[in-house]
């Protein structure tokens, strides 16, 4: 049986690394890729915490793994206009660096 | 330990590595996203040892195969000079980002409890028979939003990705 505290620290330490990647890297890819992994970590304790409640035999308590397809959902929408976005930024700007579009930045 | 909780100590070691590697690693774009890319199938296998069957194929195909492809794509693409990634921000930038890292980390260590032994699960959990009948009677109004919204994010990354709007 896998002790579910440490799906749990897992999902911590992922979703640490993932806000560090965020924070420290100027690549906008990159960080559209370290949000990918926070989300990843979020599905993680999801399906973690839906293992500890699965809910009676003939009654199936699954909300935790519905959730998770759902995210995922969000994640594909989210990169391809993140991904399209960009794309319209490396044409205009000739960089992906995020510190070239710091403009509503106070 | 058995022979699930050597499986799982393994994907979880892989997961953090490859993790580690992608926020890592400045020189090399591609590199990062093959890095997502062990990422996310060690965390499919996390899933099938955790019962959840459905959403660890789910994964590899939808992050493994269609989102980190996106992202070569678009490395691959874009073309990028090595300098476009060269030096990174800061000293103190990255050393206030780590430390924030860690102090987040730290905080959900802390205040995380020790949770009982799981229970055994029902037959049929996390196969794709009771997941379809539960996003189908009880959550048919989240998939219906969710075309709404992949309708949506179609639409708009044409618009964005598009040379010229006339």
């Amino acid at each position: 049986m896998i002790p579910l505290d440490h799906v749990i620290l897992l999902s911590a330490i992922l979703f640490g690394i993932g806000v560090v990647g965020v924070v420290t890297r100027r690549n906008l890819i990159v960080v559209l890729m370290s949000i990918e992994l926070m989300l990843n970590a979020v599905n993680l304790a999801f399906v973690g915490f839906n293992r500890l409640w699965p809910g009676q035999p003939g009654q199936n308590a699954l909300d935790g793994q519905v959730f998770v397809l759902m995210v995922i959902t969000v994640a594909a929408a989210e990169v391809a206009v993140g991904l399209g976005i960009v794309i319209s930024m490396f044409r205009n700007r000739d960089s992906v660096d995020i510190e070239e579009v710091s403009l509503l930045k106070w | 330990m058995t022979a699930q909780q050597v499986l799982f100590y393994l994907f979880g070691a892989f997961a953090i590595v490859s993790a580690l590697g992608m926020v890592l690693n400045v020189r090399n774009t591609v590199a990062a996203a093959l890095s997502l890319v062990v990422t996310m199938i060690a965390l499919a296998g996390i899933y099938v040892l955790l019962e959840a069957h459905l959403v660890a194929a789910i994964q590899v195909m939808v992050y493994g195969g269609a989102i980190v492809v996106l992202f070569l794509f678009v490395v691959m693409l874009l073309n990028l000079r090595s300098d476009a990634f060269a030096p990174g921000r800061g000293r103190l930038q990255k050393l206030a980002g780590a430390l924030l890292g860690i102090a987040l980390l730290a905080q959900i260590v802390r205040s995380s409890v020790a949770l009982p032994e799981a229970p055994p699960v029902p037959p049929g959990f996390g196969g794709y028979r009771q997941l379809g009948i539960a996003l189908y009677t009880d959550y048919v109004l989240l998939v219906e939003i969710a075309s709404l919204l992949l309708t949506a994010a179609i639409v708009g990354a044409l618009i964005l990705a598009k040379r010229k709007i006339d």
